[in-house]
């Protein structure tokens, strides 16, 4: 991006998405599904930020609670300026052009009854006044950006195989120029051989555009390739967030260690050499987060402070956050404790390494 | 690894066609592969190009009409289970043969507990009392890694997490010590994490048991981690078949190099950019008669368009289905058509 402004262009602060269960006759309302339970990230612009993590660990909700499909429980979404979890119903139609979504399944996401045309021009009737031959000629340019061809614009899309629905979807996301777009598992419904080919595409639309993207997916090693920095997420809570290299080369959290030694690399040797961490056990629910750390049922190094507070994310290293005992010896109440983890850790590590 | 030993099943140009309405479709255009004895054969492929539909003709799984098998020979310890009887056939399925589905959710019966679940193929093949049968049941979930197994044979399959009614599904194919085992895709629907438990189980069970498992999947990461063999399939035929090692390090079907190229990895430098595979997967709507892959190949010559290549040795153990990698059978650089 040229202007490289200090201030990032999605800044979100303590954001959290209960949703109610209501149980009896009466609905009476008896807990909530923690589903995003206080996340704070910044984007910048023209920046790739991917969020991971398992099913259930909340990625596509805060994908959904930013954009304000969901109406947040608490916390702050700064969009462009704007706090778009407070804006009035009004002024946050007015300001949906500039964030835009593309959905995992291109299949549910199009109505079949509707022609391409108007799927892509769709954003343009809601929120132009562009006479009809401006409208033809806008849908014209976005098939062209998103490699479809132009006499398509009157099919339907179950006349279209997966790969170019989603190039359907990323077309209409794009219609009134977005500056941020959600990008919800778009490559998950695909073939391998697909998923490239959208990738690059979405690639090329960056270059292009300058678009800053939150891509959510729960394939690692796409998103290695694509994002500037990855957020991990575990039920709810963001357990790492750093600069991909950093994090694919040395995983602080033990969430993301293990997490990342589970991906199965396409190469015989390596997976014959390497030492998986494999996690005992589930996710615990998300209506009933352990005491403590979300993360200290399956941890392998876990100890006694973990099963009581809460670890903070802080910043551990420059431009790495981690949401762990282990690395936090500086908080008073944790001091020596966190020494302890720090060196156990390290053991733990070393008979990793030996076994 | 096995090698030599006369083979536990082994299919012989298999055919399996579907009619409907709007005209067949070629689903399996003569497919024949081995299966050695406690081997763990991979087989890869995009959906639709067969590879699932190849398993279940062998064990009639398909609905018929519309399916139809119109060649072939399946021998499981010599025997044609193509041409089994009905009852026969029963004896097979869940018997000689076990068999996982993807999707541990639709293919368990919620309203029958697990126990009951895993005790029906033990009762049914073996003869067993339904007490004898309860003790096996439990000690089959204990091989798979269930805690409190006696305890959770009354529980109902919506108690359990995907990656234990998967354990569950496993302990059902597992149950009357199958020879083969055929796995559709078992942890495709399953979280890495949980993932790389059932992996792990699987890899263990094969050393303790010494089954042979057929793997189906469409990630090459899961077939480098676990396979002995892979078979790479593409519009219904066999394309290329390897050790897995050699495989890896060295593919020669232009698809199986492809493939292997767009996807990105976990480690080592970062791709500037994915490759690509132009294209779509064909739909094989009449029986081949040139290369189901000539449209997306960048190695694409004339011959490719009207002979469809045969499975054709390279190296021990090693066949490829393709024109360009026949010695001399491709053309010079310059004659190559874009």
């Amino acid at each position: 991006m040229l202007d490289a402004s200090p201030q990032p262009l999605v800044q979100v602060d303590g954001l959290k998405m209960y949703f109610p269960i209501r149980s009896g006759l009466l609905r009476i309302h008896t807990g909530d599904v923690k589903a995003v339970d206080g996340v704070s990230f910044s984007i910048r612009a023209g920046e790739t930020l991917g969020l991971v993590g398992e099913s259930g660990c909340g990625k596509s909700t805060v994908g959904r609670a930013l954009l304000r499909l969901y109406e947040p429980t608490a916390g702050k979404v700064v969009i462009d300026g704007e706090d778009v979890a407070s804006l009035s119903t009004e002024k946050l139609r007015r300001k949906r052009p500039t964030m835009q979504m593309v959905f995992q399944d291109p299949q549910a996401s199009l109505n079949p009854r509707m022609s391409v045309a108007d799927i892509i021009a769709e954003p343009l009737d809601e929120h132009t006044n562009w006479p009809r031959a401006k409208k033809t000629e806008r849908v014209y340019e976005l098939l062209d950006a998103v490699g479809l061809n132009r006499r398509f614009a009157n099919r339907f899309p179950h006349e279209f195989s997966g790969g170019q629905r989603q190039r359907i979807g990323i077309a209409r996301a794009l219609a009134l120029n977005p500056k941020f777009i959600v990008c919800d598992e778009p490559i998950a419904a695909l073939d391998v051989s697909i998923q490239a080919q959208v990738v690059n595409l979405l690639e090329d639309l960056q270059d292009k555009l300058g678009l800053t993207y939150l891509f959510i997916s729960h394939d690692l090693s796409m998103v290695r390739h694509l994002a500037d920095r990855v957020a991990v997420m575990y039920l709810g809570r963001i357990a790492e967030l750093s600069p991909s290299a950093d994090l694919y080369a040395r995983p602080l959290h033990p969430y993301a260690e293990a997490l990342l030694s589970a991906v199965n690399e396409p190469d015989p040797e390596i997976a014959a050499r390497r030492n998986r961490i494999i996690l005992k056990g589930d996710v615990p629910s998300p209506a009933n987060p352990p005491k403590g750390c979300n993360f200290c049922t399956r941890c392998p190094k876990v100890f006694d402070l973990c099963r009581s507070v809460k670890p903070e994310l802080t910043e551990v290293e420059p431009g790495r956050m981690v949401a762990c005992h282990l690395y936090n010896d500086k908080t008073g109440t944790a001091g020596s404790t966190g020494r302890i983890g720090a060196q156990e850790h390290n053991q733990q590590t070393n008979q990793q390494g030996v076994s | 690894m096995p090698n030599g030993a006369q083979p536990v099943l082994d299919v012989r140009g298999l055919k399996t066609v579907f009619r409907t309405r709007a005209g067949e479709i070629h689903a399996v255009n003569d497919v024949s592969f081995a299966l050695k004895k406690g081997e763990l054969l991979g087989v890869v492929g995009e959906s639709g190009s067969g590879k699932s539909v190849t398993m279940m003709s062998l064990l009639r799984l398909l609905p018929m009409p519309p399916a139809e098998i119109r060649s072939g020979q399946a021998l499981l310890s010599g025997k044609d289970i193509l041409q089994a009887s009905p009852e026969e056939l029963r004896a097979i399925r869940g018997g000689k043969v076990g068999f996982v589905f993807q999707d541990p959710m639709t293919s368990l019966n919620p309203v029958f507990t697990v126990g009951n679940q895993i005790m029906e193929p033990l009762r049914k093949h073996l003869g067993m009392t339904k007490k004898q049968a309860a003790d096996r049941a439990t000690e089959l979930l204990e091989l798979v890694g269930i805690p409190d197994a006696r305890r959770r044979l009354g529980d109902y399959p919506h108690q359990f997490s995907g990656g234990m009614r998967q354990r569950v599904m496993i302990a059902i194919a597992l149950a009357c010590d199958p020879e083969v085992l055929i796995a559709d895709e078992p942890t495709t629907a399953l979280d890495v994490t949980i993932q790389a438990q059932i992996l792990e189980l699987v890899k263990d069970l094969r050393h303790k048991l010494g089954m042979a498992i057929i793997w189906i999947t469409h990630d090459l990461g899961v077939i480098a981690g676990i396979a002995d063999r892979v078979m790479v399939m593409y519009g219904g035929q066999v394309a290329e078949e390897a050790p897995v090692k050699e495989l890896f390090a060295r593919p020669q079907h232009p698809y199986t190099r492809a493939l292997l190229k767009t996807i990105p990895k976990i480690s080592g430098a970062r791709e500037a950019r994915l490759k690509v595979i132009e294209g779509q997967p064909p739909i094989m709507s009449a029986a081949p008669t040139a290369c189901p892959f000539r449209h997306r190949c960048e190695h694409r010559f004339d011959r490719c368009d009207v002979e469809n290549p045969a499975l054709r040795g390279v190296s021990p153990g090693h066949a490829v289905a393709c024109h360009w990698t026949a010695p001399a059978a491709a053309p010079a650089e310059g004659m190559i058509h874009a």
